[in-house]
């Protein structure tokens, strides 16, 4: 284990089908929460993505919550998007985050700052997230920094994600993008959120067309959608999204509808495990958490592998 | 061109209140094109002014001129007894008017009219859109001469990102630029020149690098 792999590495080589959850660090400078969620978590999930102020809107840092995940004994993935931090910046903070013990890193364009609680800010884009991708992968690979100058020692040793949307158009273009990262250094994807399955089962079909499942892991991104409300809310107003009417409508006539909430989410997790290229299911259940081990469970998922060679406790 | 709009009037008129005697100094180029600071509407500005201070206890006078270009020097120098006569210039130009106006008349006042927008072009009559983000590198070549740098709301360079839905960017009412790449590319079948990864772009030569000079010895007159 020269390599010193991360957990969620490890697990997707031995060929397991890896389940990851999401937090989303609160908008205050306290870490119980977090910490809490964590320990909820593990056993559950392989690994945690900690959001990198969502939406942007200012929350307690992905880094800083990742630490929080760690003390708790779970795996972080931290995520950083291009929105707020320039090469320097990312680097700087990819530096950091590596010398606390973080290994899984996602990385995202982000969202335009015009949706969050600044919209008057400045936004960086300096890279994109494709270029951010390669940096990442020429630190560790390359030893290099952005500029080309060498790491002397001690190089910031990343297993690297990405995100990929096959519910944003143009379609077959989500295809090419999704190869382009591979190509930039990605290992792992973490799509968007899938309520429309035969879209996305279309779009494994290019993916396999390309032979992409077999150069990246794939996850399956999935939301328990708690409510009708809820689910008619991000129909009209999350981007880049697509809410099938049939989900609002079976929510809506559901007598408990967070118990429908769940079995959707099951059914979909279990629907995603049997397309070929899928390696692993991504919960989002971003202000629900407390719900995901009872999905984990339902779907089949328990106990959670262990990883050769780590002693680190999933979460 | 440089698109420009005028401030609200409101804006204009607070920021000459405590003037007597204003030259209002149109420019004959671009915001005349995009009619925000041509003769015309230094006339309206002017009478507007005029009214609105004729209902206080303070009249004022306007003095009204537009000329070639506020840019260049010469153009300036023409204005220059048109300028003593009043004790504040308020400039109709693009922000580089303003401020040649300010440069040329170090004593006088200046005060900007319009907002100063974008590098653009019209689109149809009344709209007017941005189309380049004056980077310092053209990349149009890779782009099938559309402008991801300018358009993008992101300004990526390897798009379109995951918030294009139906030709549309996640920021409202703008076109997502990369599915116009995209769609281009393709038509000139040169979808292969997607796949390429685009590096990080040098954002030195853009405003990044601090304010920008260009310098043509051989075009310079020596003394």
């Amino acid at each position: 284990m020269s390599e010193n792999k991360s957990r969620l590495q490890t697990l997707f080589e031995q060929g397991e089908f890896v389940v990851t959850g999401e937090i989303g660090p609160p908008k205050s400078a306290n870490g119980e929460g977090i910490r809490k969620h964590a320990e909820h978590l593990k056993g559950y999930c392989d690994a945690t993505n900690l959001t990198d102020n969502q939406t942007a809107i200012v929350r307690l840092s992905s880094i800083a919550a990742g630490m929080h995940v760690l003390k708790a004994g779970g795996e972080p993935i931290i995520q950083m998007t291009c929105r707020d931090r320039n090469r320097i910046a990312i680097q700087s903070d990819l530096l950091g985050a590596y010398s606390l013990g973080m290994k899984n890193m996602l990385c995202l364009t982000g969202d335009h700052q015009s949706f969050g609680n600044h919209p008057t800010a400045a936004n960086v884009f300096d890279v994109d997230s494709i270029q951010l991708i390669r940096m990442v992968k020429r630190m560790r690979d390359e030893r290099v920094f952005a500029c080309g100058e060498e790491i002397k020692k001690d190089e910031p040793r990343f297993f690297i994600g990405a995100v990929a949307n096959p519910f944003a158009d143009p379609f077959e273009v989500r295809v090419y993008r999704m190869e382009k990262k591979i190509n930039a250094g990605a290992q792992f994807f973490q799509t968007q959120i899938i309520f429309d399955l035969e879209r996305f089962e279309r779009w494994m079909e290019l993916v396999r067309e390309r032979g992409l499942h077999e150069r990246a892991y794939i996850m399956a991104g999935v939301m328990p959608v708690k409510s009708a409300k809820v689910a008619a809310y991000m129909q009209k107003s999350v981007s880049g999204m697509i809410v099938p009417d049939e989900m609002v409508t079976r929510l809506k006539q559901a007598e408990d509808q967070q118990a429908e909430a769940v079995e959707i989410c099951v059914e979909q997790i279990k629907h995603v495990m049997n397309i070929k290229g899928v390696r692993g299911v991504h919960i989002m259940a971003v202000g629900w958490e407390e719900i995901v081990p009872v999905i984990v469970e339902k779907a089949g998922l328990l106990p959670r592998p262990q990883a050769a060679g780590i002693t680190q406790a999933a979460g | 061109m440089i698109i420009a709009e005028q401030k609200s009037f409101d804006e204009i008129a607070k920021m000459a209140a405590n003037f007597d005697k204003v030259l209002l100094l149109g420019c004959n180029e671009c915001v005349t094109v995009c009619l925000a600071g041509g003769e015309k509407e230094v006339g309206v500005l002017a009478a507007s002014l005029r009214l609105l201070r004729k209902q206080g206890d303070r009249p004022l006078t306007t003095l009204e001129e537009t000329i070639t270009r506020q840019c260049e020097w010469e153009y300036l120098d023409q204005i220059e007894k048109l300028a003593e006569e009043a004790d504040c210039i308020i400039s109709m130009a693009c922000g580089v008017g303003v401020q040649f106006v300010a440069e040329r008349f170090p004593d006088k006042w200046v005060i900007p009219a319009l907002n100063t927008k974008s590098a653009g072009g019209s689109v149809q009559h009344g709209v007017w859109e941005e189309r380049c983000g004056l980077c310092g590198e053209c990349i149009l070549y890779k782009t099938g001469g559309v402008c991801p740098v300018a358009r993008c709301s992101k300004r990526i360079l390897n798009g379109p990102c995951g918030g294009s839905q139906n030709g549309k960017c996640e920021v409202k009412d703008v076109d997502c630029i990369w599915d116009q790449i995209y769609k281009r590319m393709a038509a000139l079948g040169r979808m292969d020149w997607l796949m390429e990864i685009e590096l990080e772009k040098d954002w030195s030569k853009a405003r990044d690098g601090g304010p920008r000079k260009l310098v043509r010895e051989d075009v310079m007159i020596s003394e």
